[in-house]
């Protein structure tokens, strides 16, 4: 028996008569795939808030800290009296 | 914008409801052979279809032009093979004397769908189950070898002892 023959009769083995599929599984389908979508979209959102959020907060602080301006020095004395 | 959505949830809900009109029942066949389930009592393949088919509804618009039917198949495959670990390893699942695959293992029973009730590649059945080609034509012949034993009749103690390693 070579491989093809055998292979042909195991899928006359595997083929079964057609069964009516169950409505439950398009609606249950439909009803978790929705569920997942939303619960993306909604973790999306929150991603992008959140990412401006540190945006702003990172611009107010670069703005009142002004961490490129040098500090003044305070290691020379003071040049008083000549 | 809420509009372009609207419209886009609706074709989406449109063309999945033709998919599944016309692929669930050969999905739900396969599925039922993965599970060795009867084919009039199959609880754990229609689940099994079900959260597939929820996961292909979630990308429905990011496919772009892939097909869905592969997708689904794909869902199919891998959420078996996650799940007959469990199984196997808590031992539940009693494979029903009514499927053609009963005597097979899952990996087995994988394969053989795979490949010869789908007709998916031996490549590209490697690669979806990350077993070397070699390894995949390997189980392949063995479980067909067993499958035909036990079709033909004689000697059902060896094939279900070598069935089950």
């Amino acid at each position: 028996m070579s491989g093809n023959d055998r292979d042909a009769a195991v899928r006359r083995l595997l083929q079964g008569p057609a069964r009516p599929v169950p409505p439950e599984i398009h609606t249950e389908a439909v009803r978790r795939g929705g569920r997942m979508l939303r619960r993306r979209t909604l973790a999306r959102r929150i991603m992008w808030l959140l990412l401006c959020a540190a945006a702003v907060a990172f611009t107010v602080w670069a703005l009142t800290a002004r961490p490129w301006v040098e500090p003044p020095s305070d290691t020379t004395p003071p040049l008083t009296g000549w | 914008m809420l509009e372009r959505h609207a419209s886009r949830a609706t074709r989406r809900a449109r063309e999945f409801e033709a998919f599944v009109a016309g692929a669930a029942g050969r999905l739900l066949h396969a599925a039922t052979l993965l599970t060795a389930e009867s084919p009039d009592d199959n609880p754990r393949a229609r689940r099994l279809l079900t959260l597939s088919l929820a996961h292909t509804y979630a990308c429905w618009d990011r496919l772009h032009g892939e097909d869905p039917y592969d997708h689904a198949r794909r869902q199919l495959a891998t959420r078996f093979a996650r799940g007959a670990w469990h199984h196997g390893v808590l031992g539940r699942s009693r494979p029903h004397p009514a499927s053609p695959l009963a005597p097979l293992t899952p990996q087995e029973r994988l394969v053989l769908v795979l490949r010869l009730y789908e007709g998916v590649a031996e490549e590209q059945t490697a690669a979806l189950l990350g077993l070397s080609p070699e390894r995949v034509r390997a189980i392949s012949h063995r479980a067909t070898s067993a499958l035909l034993h036990r079709s033909r009749g004689p000697a059902p103690a060896v094939t279900a002892a070598k069935a089950t390693p």
